[in-house]
């Protein structure tokens, strides 16, 4: 019962925050200067005064502001982000083609950087000074100082073009039939893009994981823990790491965002027919309905996320789930 | 307190100096970015030139005919263009910082010094920024209003003020409930010279560090943009060499990879020197 009113608490302010996407997406476009009319104008080579002013009224472009925003949420809340100029397509259409990319690469990255930055950071607190605690502090300080884009490109260098272990572009083969070797083939096209983007993600975890092992590891409950003779595994694995994990699963969840504008990157050096992508060539080509679809439908991930990040946290900590 | 502390007592900038100093990496840290900063203020003088001349065969590999480290798909000499490129990724860095962390502290300490629906507002307005996804907005912010370097700046500071405004209202909290606050308030203090000059001054530890660290990611910012091909094209940056290069990993590798190494040792060294801010000014390490 709870926890169905946490949920829904959480999903209202999340639609809130996605009203409020739309406000700024309509004050940008406002804003900006010229507006949908001038492009079209100028797509058909210039029209006539009249002419403009009748598809201004067409696009209600000539009605009072708020009016504008109270269309422009409306139609959203039809699933309807408008209709892009350059594809000459519905921008919903579009973007639900390209969401499945992004989100799968902006899942498999997180979680391939959250179990690898929880294991480096779990081992790593084992010593303290040991020599994988030195490798993880480098590699922390490594993971925030290498543009990800950078890093992309040398494992593209490095595993695709010297040593051709991965395909260099795309997401699958296409010449592959039948469902598993789909898969597969998509998966190993994932490897490189998922492995560039949990790089910055593994170097901010693990170290995390790291400071909150040795913080539960000096408490009392851990020495009574190994007082009562269990092995150091034990102590480890059910009793330090059960109340390490809150501070870095909170931190995941904040990161939703920063992956996202990682995988823009990603997807741009391996090709990953994803939503940034298509951000990516709409704004060369000043596509502005879809560019702000992507923005919203971006924001809506990250709510989603936030939102998905609060439950694992309820479930692995009891506390969360006591002060609701 | 004792005799003894008392005459050890010290400014805490002699203080935080002395930790600073003790701390080898932040101090390697340093003196490569003074490095860096040398060479993007003299560069252009040492090595004089337009670096978007073309000098040479396109693609001659680094090492070759005094061309230092090659050049790049139009003939370009990648030295001079990357030496260049330093003066500008440098300014973009700090200019973007520095609007990041003026948005940051206005936010910040507005928030923690008024409470109340002030503090509501300001910090669900800070939550909807975290929601949109950093460097995608800042795409947006440069598409719809132009990708000259002033813009690209302003973007930065635009999608990046959160973290500084969520420290700032932290520090806020924390310092406005403190007796010297209190003290300057009975004296007839106003909330202007409370929030700037009593409380702000206590609070900068942390957003100093903070900024340092903004510096680096801005540089990295920056990079990503003009990777993407939002910058400017007539002035060179590092991120500018890696984007219009981007097309010729295949055929020269180096035009790529050494404009990132000079990105990936900036802003190593700014975070060493971050780090070692922090240990100097955070007083609870101190003792260890």
């Amino acid at each position: 019962m709870g926890i169905l009113i946490v949920i829904a608490q959480r999903t209202l302010y999340g639609l809130l925050l996605l009203l409020a996407v739309l406000v700024l997406n309509f004050t940008m476009i406002n804003l900006a200067p010229g507006d949908v009319v001038d492009t079209i104008a100028a797509d058909m080579g210039g029209a006539s005064a009249e002419l403009i002013a009748q598809i201004r009224a067409e696009y209600g472009l000539d009605q009072p502001v708020i009016v504008q925003l109270g269309n422009y949420i409306w139609r959203v809340f039809q699933f309807d982000l408008g209709h892009s100029y350059f594809y000459n397509r519905p921008v919903t259409e579009m973007i639900f083609a390209r969401l499945p990319a992004t989100l799968l690469l902006v899942f498999s990255a997180q979680i391939f950087a959250l179990v690898v930055g929880i294991l480096l950071g779990v081992f790593a607190a084992q010593r303290p000074n040991g020599l994988l605690s030195h490798i993880v502090t480098f590699f922390a300080l490594f993971g925030y100082a290498a543009p990800v884009f950078w890093t992309g490109i040398l494992l593209l260098i490095a595993f695709s073009l010297k040593i051709p272990l991965f395909p260099v572009a795309g997401m699958r083969d296409v010449t592959v039939e039948g469902f598993f070797p789909q898969a597969l083939s998509v998966a190993h096209h994932l490897v490189l893009p998922m492995l560039t983007l949990g790089s910055i993600f593994i170097a901010l975890y693990s170290r995390l994981c790291r400071a909150s092992m040795l913080e539960v590891l000096g408490s009392d409950y851990v020495r009574t823990a190994k007082a009562k003779g269990l092995s150091p595994r034990d102590v480890t694995m059910k009793h330090a790491l059960k109340n390490a994990l809150p501070p870095v699963v909170t931190l995941a969840g904040l990161q939703f965002s920063a992956v996202i504008s990682g995988a823009v990157l990603v997807e741009t050096v391996f090709s990953w027919p994803g939503l940034g992508q298509l951000a990516l060539t709409s704004i060369l080509a000043r596509d502005t309905p879809t560019i702000l679809g992507i923005l919203f439908f971006s924001a809506l991930v990250v709510i989603v996320g936030n939102l998905l990040t609060d439950l694992v946290l309820r479930l692995i900590d009891p506390r969360v789930r006591a002060k609701a | 307190m004792s005799e003894q502390t008392q005459l050890k007592a010290r400014s805490p900038f002699a203080e935080a100096f002395e930790m600073f100093r003790r701390n080898h990496a932040a101090l390697a840290g340093l003196a490569v970015l003074l490095a860096i900063i040398a060479v993007a203020i003299l560069g252009p003088v040492l090595y004089p030139g337009n670096p978007f001349d073309m000098v040479w065969a396109p693609f001659t590999t680094p090492g070759t005919e005094g061309y230092l480290l090659g050049t790049d798909y139009l003939g370009r000499d990648l030295l001079s263009l990357l030496i260049h490129g330093a003066r500008v990724s440098l300014t973009v860095g700090l200019a973007a910082a520095f609007v990041t962390v003026t948005i940051g502290i206005t936010i910040g300490a507005l928030a923690g010094f008024y409470r109340g629906w002030v503090e509501e507002v300001l910090m669900r307005l800070t939550e909807f920024f975290q929601v949109l996804p950093t460097l995608l907005f800042s795409m947006v912010i440069v598409a719809l209003f132009g990708a000259s370097l002033l813009m690209i700046t302003i973007a930065i500071g635009l999608v990046s003020w959160p973290a500084v405004a969520r420290i700032t209202r932290a520090e806020f909290l924390r310092i406005r409930e403190l007796e010297y606050v209190t003290a300057a308030r009975a004296g007839g203090v106003r909330n202007g010279g409370l929030m700037f000059r009593v409380i702000l001054p206590n609070a900068l530890p942390p957003i100093i560090v903070q900024a340092a660290l903004m510096v680096g990611s801005a540089i990295l910012f920056e990079a990503g943009l003009s990777f993407l091909g939002l910058t400017d094209p007539n002035v060179a940056s590092w991120g500018q060499i890696i984007g219009s290069n981007r097309q010729y990993i295949l055929d020269a590798s180096y035009t790529v990879t050494v404009p990132g190494i000079a990105i990936f040792i900036t802003v190593l060294a700014i975070s060493l020197v971050g780090d070692g801010l922090n240990d100097a000014l955070n007083p609870k390490l101190r003792e260890r």
